[in-house]
């Protein structure tokens, strides 16, 4: 995106001291307004004491985002870090776990994010225009489109505590991963395999102990059980394996049951979307902040900095979902 | 030469305190709560990081009191292990980490570019609050059952502890946004503010120590940000990350931990060497002998710093490939380092040394910085580590670094900047004195701690065999002496302020530009920024000292 | 039975390291003891020479261009502010020790992390706050092993990190909870020689000590056979003390009346205790034998639920031995 900098005013260098005014403390507020020799000062309202020309400060700005923005990512890097690491080491809890997830949903979100950043990217060029309108209907857009997303996250959320789809020790899926209709879809035989498996477990259960004892399933050698069952074909095994519902990887080695430490992949989840989801509302509330601004009508040639910061920290938010959408969602 | 403004700044320096200068120029609370002048804010981080330090010594002293016979002596295990803890984040993360950064870097940046401020100055005074935040979050896990864990965290102990381990991680989590915020604003400054004429290799080398910092500030805090974020909501909502019976993994934490705090102590000592950069050519009356080698060398010191963090790791279950490795790569920060010490002393030579506080305390870095060195060199080699690992000749060796380098030269460049900022002169001989204690206190208390190492005194251990007990004796009489140098150094100082001869500009002699304004400067620094013709450390032959003002002023053109 | 003091060691750690014949090390017990200690002194040498050199060349050029008083307006002689082949010079000839050192280093580690084919294994867990030695006969809380033999300890944690660090021997490893690592060494000299936990883990860190009983020639196999008759022969409530002592319960019982940890075993059989939650239960053979194979079964009103399981780890007779022992505290 091309941006027309600053023009920079002509330093003027008066000789006389500065008189006695107030310079700092107490002033909280953008630009110190106090009588300075540079008649830069007080041609640019927006001008801070300390800096020469707008564009100077433009620059200094910038350069302060972008260093900003680097530490959100290296903040955000620890997460994709133990993300990268868990889903090596447990490469099955991941294929578990996301058969519980609305790639819909998070579908939604993505578009609706990358509606925003172009709002946004737009506000920065209304605001160097000085196309007021524009600028607040952008602002208002992009404000819209983050709420947007946040109350598609409420639903995902709510929905995810309905099914106990929750971290750590509040794991408890009330549905069976093999009952999902995503799962079903994918793998039909896999499915009806598992649940013949639970099913004959919870016989087994019920039966006296001396009865016959549950079909152990441990990979493609026959199923041992005094049912005339067929040998189980690779369909009906492998996606089980894969997502750690038998075998070595389960909980319990010998029936149905998901893989050990299942909850991990949901503390990721929750810890990753939410400090995400952090964000966005941070970034909300700066938008807001902004569009007041705009209201009053400062944003123009010399100055749209903030607007200019802003977008670049709405990029970055939305850059970090697009990560996320498919690390999460798209698991194959 | 020099621009007229400047030169005639510095021909008739206001001096004394009836000026009108950054210190009273405004009044009353608020104006100093709600400051924007980076001078103001400097002072504030100076008081509290000083305050810090004794709470964070205090511990020290009850801890080797503690240890000087096996078993209980003042206080009972847990205590101790709390003690500890608290002794190593308070020093770490509210003292050494902010230190020369936050209190030097805040006064003298802005004035050695010439300029008004630094890039951000309600950053910098956010900065300032977020350090208290995090003094306080800290403060509260002492008052309710202060951590246990060691300033390290280590997991599982750390997620399963009963101690309050969330106030103390949060308060560093806080602290850390402190730090970042800092750098930010430096990095800035450094590229944006630089008066004209100043290119690159002009700027003093205490910046070019306070740019590479600031660059391992902004991109090594946030992992540790999210580290300890990730431990505290482990704690809380047991997510199974690192406690291995949640399904976590304790080595992946250290990982973490490490990629932070392994640059960390280059945060810690980088600006130390930017200080002893700057007041060795002055207390020599001659320019740095390699400045672009010392100066490059802060960022080699800086990227390579990186790439270590395994090095602390080499008996926790990592792979000897990784081991090797980062065991490499550590060799490798040894030889910047040296360049440094080498180019340092090589500035002596054919010098005109003058012995006051501040070079005094330069001459003991060089010296502790040096031991502190080398044993960093044992513990780098893979073998030798694992004996030497998880003993006190660890221990000797980070304080050997840390005081020796850091606080020794947090107090050469206090020493050497009080002047400028209070306009005061302290007494000179209790300057010397006060250097003398601390150094004699430094080694008597850490180098028998070497011994005790490699003899197999394992850290951190409140009880011991009873043949450490001489060692261990002798280790607290350093400590004590240690203690009382300190507090004799607060007391001159303090006292200066009210009773010290009043400071002329260039007390020393300097050429850096914040020595061409008044002391205490005026609250706006420079009327412009002047226009630098030569570099920080050049014509010397151009200052004479003139015995009325008891400082240096530009020598009289001649015809 | 003995004073607070003494409970918190076990019952036979030596309260001293071997006598040391350098100044630097205890006295060296193994044999990859001795390429660390010539590593060491060689770097201790090295930086001996260096810092001495610095610090000479500090003192001289501080007496020599020692300036006289400021308003004398001395100004120092020309000399050079920089001289690349002195750069290059004091960066070559570190770097080059320093690849020495790594080489150096990287191949003792690498010796030191390659347990040799044929090792006598032992399995070692480490729990807050004791060390814990598997043999066939059962658990002990000293770690024996023969003279002049190679031995690979396989070591987990029940709990937290700890490490397992023997100085004589210049051997360290961690104990990580969920994993299992390995060291091994080769005892050279018989003996006794403390063994150290080296990572934090809370309040009796410090005091999670045992030994290593290296055995002469014979004396090993002769100690396992002694021991294993010992424990099929001893009494019922004999069995029950000894195992009590080695596998750490001092740590957080007591047996005069006063809590700690875990309850106190004075008076306890026969008690009806009250558990959190509310419920209560009488203390007999039973209860005993649950608080030991599952102890978060059923926790005691007031007490922390930190006691590991001993399950799998004594024998049915060591588990009699321990309820006869109980009983027998009035």
């Amino acid at each position: 995106m091309s941006e027309p900098t600053p023009q920079a005013e002509p330093v003027s260098e008066g000789s006389a001291p500065p008189p006695a005014a107030k310079a700092d403390g107490g002033h909280a507020g953008n630009g110190h307004a106090h009588a300075d020799e540079h008649h830069g000062h007080s041609e640019h309202p927006f001008l801070a004491h300390h800096f020469d020309t707008p564009q100077q400060q433009f620059e200094a700005g910038k350069l302060g985002i972008w260093l900003f923005l680097l530490t959100e990512v290296l903040f955000f890097a620890g997460l994709f870090c133990a993300y990268t690491v868990y889903r090596a080491m447990r490469p099955e809890v991941f294929v578990y776990a996301h058969y519980f997830l609305d790639t819909r949903l998070g579908a939604v979100n993505t578009c609706v994010l990358l509606l925003s950043s172009l709002t946004a990217a737009w506000a920065v060029r209304n605001a160097q225009l000085r196309q007021h309108k524009m600028l607040m209907t952008n602002i208002i857009i992009t404000i819209a489109c983050a709420c947007t997303f946040m109350v598609v996250k409420y639903f995902e959320y709510s929905h995810k505590a309905h099914d106990g789809l929750l971290w750590g020790p509040n794991f408890a899926p009330k549905e069976q991963v093999w009952e999902l209709p995503g799962f079903k879809k994918k793998h039909p035989e896999a499915a009806e395999y598992a649940e013949k498996l639970a099913h004959a477990a919870k016989e087994a259960e019920k039966a006296p102990p001396a009865a016959a004892p549950a079909p152990a399933a441990h990979g493609t050698k026959p199923a041992e059980n005094h049912e005339p069952a067929a040998k189980p074909t690779l369909e009906q095994v492998e996606p089980l394996l894969a997502a750690g519902l038998i075998g070595e990887k389960a909980e319990n080695p010998t029936g149905v049951s998901r893989p050990r430490n299942a909850h991990v992949f949901f503390s990721i989840y929750f810890f990753m979307t939410g400090l995400h989801g952090l964000h966005v509302l941070i970034g909300i509330g700066i938008w807001i902040w902004l569009l007041f601004k705009a209201r009053r009508g400062v944003f123009g040639p010399n100055y749209f900095g903030p607007i200019d910061y802003a977008a670049l920290y709405w990029h970055l938010v939305d850059l970090i979902w697009i990560y996320l959408f498919p690390l999460l969602y798209l698991i194959h | 030469m020099t621009s007229p403004s400047t030169t005639a700044d510095v021909v008739a320096p206001k001096t004394g305190s009836g000026s009108d200068n950054y210190l009273v120029h405004d009044k009353g609370f608020l104006s100093w709560a709600l400051t924007l002048d980076h001078k103001r804010i400097g002072i504030m981080y100076l008081g509290s990081v000083l305050a810090a330090f004794a709470l964070g010594g205090l511990f020290a002293l009850i801890l080797r009191t503690e240890l000087l016979s096996p078993g209980r002596t003042i206080i009972d295990h847990d205590t101790y292990n709390q003690m500890f803890t608290l002794h190593g984040a308070i020093m770490v993360f509210l003292v050494i980490i902010p230190g020369i950064p936050a209190a030097l870097g805040n006064i003298a940046l802005p004035l050695q570019l010439g300029a008004k401020d630094v890039a951000f100055p309600r950053l910098n005074l956010a900065s300032y609050y977020l350090w208290l935040l995090g003094a306080c979050c800290m403060l509260t896990s002492l008052i309710m059952n202060a951590a246990d864990t060691g300033w390290t965290f280590y997991a599982p102990y750390s997620t399963t502890t009963e101690t309050a381990v969330a106030p103390a991680a949060m308060g560093a989590f806080i602290l850390g946004f402190s730090s970042i915020f800092t750098g930010l604003n430096f990095i800035v400054t450094i590229h944006k503010l630089r008066p004209p004429g100043m290119g690159w290799f002009r700027l003093p080398l205490f910046i070019w120590a306070l740019y590479s910092t600031a660059l391992i500030q902004v991109l090594a805090t946030p992992v540790i940000g999210i580290t300890l974020l990730m431990l505290t909501v482990e704690r809380l909502l047991h997510i199974g990350i690192f406690d291995p019976a949640l399904g976590g993994d304790p080595v992946l934490f250290q990982h973490f931990f490490w990629f932070y705090s392994h640059p960390a102590v280059y945060i810690m000592v980088v600006p130390g060497f930017g200080v002893i950069g700057d007041l060795i050519p002055v207390f020599s009356r001659k320019r740095i002998f390699g400045y672009k080698f010392i100066a490059v060398s802060s960022l080699a010191i800086a990227f390579l710093g990186f790439l270590v963090w395994g090095h602390h790791m080499f008996v926790s279950g990592q792979s000897t490939l990784a081991g090797s490795i980062f065991s490499a790569i550590t060799f490798l920060i040894a030889i910047p380092t040296a360049i440094k010490v080498f180019n340092w002393i090589s500035t002596m030579y054919k010098g005109q040394i003058h012995l006051d506080t501040p070079m005094l305390y330069a001459l003991a870095f060089l010296w502790v910085f040096t031991i502190g060195g080398l044993t960093g060199v044992f513990l780098a080699v893979m073998s030798v580590d694992i004996h030497l690992h998880d003993t006190y000749f660890v221990v000797a060796h980070f304080h050997y670094v840390m005081m020796g380098g850091a606080i020794t030269a947090l107090l050469g460049g206090i020493h050497y900047w009080w002047p400028k900022a209070f306009g005061r002169m302290y007494d000179e001989k209790q300057g010397r004195f006060g250097a003398l204690l601390v150094f004699v206190g430094l080694n008597v208390t850490f180098f028998p701690q070497f011994i005790m190492g490699s003899r197999g005194m394992p850290r951190r251990y409140y009880n011991y065999l009873p043949e450490f007990q001489d060692l261990h004796r002798l280790s607290t009489i350093g400590a004590y002496m240690l203690g009382l140098g300190f507090l004799m150094t607060a007391f001159y100082l303090i006292r200066s302020l009210k009773s010290g001869r009043p400071a002329p500009a260039n007390p020393w002699g300097s050429r850096t530009l914040e020595w061409t304004i008044p002391s205490p400067p005026p609250y706006y620094n420079f009327h412009h920024a002047p226009t630098v013709t030569r570099g920080p450390y050049d014509d010397y032959e151009g200052l004479v000292y003139d015995e009325k003002i008891g400082g240096y002023v530009e020598k009289a053109p001649t015809a | 039975m003995t004073s607070p003091l003494l409970l918190l060691q076990p019952a036979q750690t030596p309260l001293t390291l071997p006598e040391r014949t350098t100044f630097w090390m205890p006295l060296d017990a193994s044999v990859t003891a001795a390429d660390i200690d010539w590593l060491y002194m060689f770097m201790i040498w090295m930086s001996v020479i260096c810092s001495i050199g610095i610090f000479a060349a500090m003192v001289y050029f501080v007496v020599k261009f020692k300036a006289g008083p400021r308003s004398a307006n001395q100004t120092s002689e020309a000399s050079s502010e920089h001289n690349t082949t002195l750069e290059i010079g004091w960066s070559v000839i570190p770097l080059l020790i320093c690849i020495a050192l790594f080489v150096w280093g990287f191949q003792g580690f690498v010796n030191l992390r390659t347990p040799p084919k044929g090792a006598l294994e032992v399995h070692v867990t480490g729990q807050k706050w004791k060390w814990l030695f598997e043999y066939p006969h059962g658990t002990e809380d000293v770690l024996h092993v023969p003279v002049d033999r190679d031995v690979r300890l396989i070591l987990q944690s029940a709990d937290v990190l700890h490490s397992f660090f023997i100085p004589n021997f210049r051997v360290k490893m961690d104990a990580v909870p969920g994993r299992f690592t390995d060291l091994w060494f080769h005892a050279t000299k018989t003996g006794d020689f403390p063994v150290f936990c080296a990572e934090y883990c809370g309040t009796s860190h410090s005091d999670m000590l045992t030994h290593v009983t290296v055995h002469e020639p014979g004396g090993y196999e002769k100690w396992l056979a002694d021991t294993k008759k010992k424990l099929d022969d001893i009494p019922l409530l004999d069995l029950g003390k000894l195992t009590v002592e080695k596998q750490g319960c001092f740590t957080c019982h007591t047996i005069d009346g006063t809590p700690k940890i875990g309850p106190t075993w004075k008076g306890v059989f026969g008690k009806a205790e009250r558990l959190s939650g509310g419920a209560s239960a009488t203390v007999n053979e039973d209860y005993i034998r649950e608080s030991i194979t599952d102890p978060a079964a059923k926790i005691v009103d007031g007490y922390p639920p930190s006691m590991p399981t001993y399950k799998g780890k004594l024998t049915d007779r060591q588990l009699s031995g321990v309820i006869e022992y109980i009983k027998s505290l009035k």
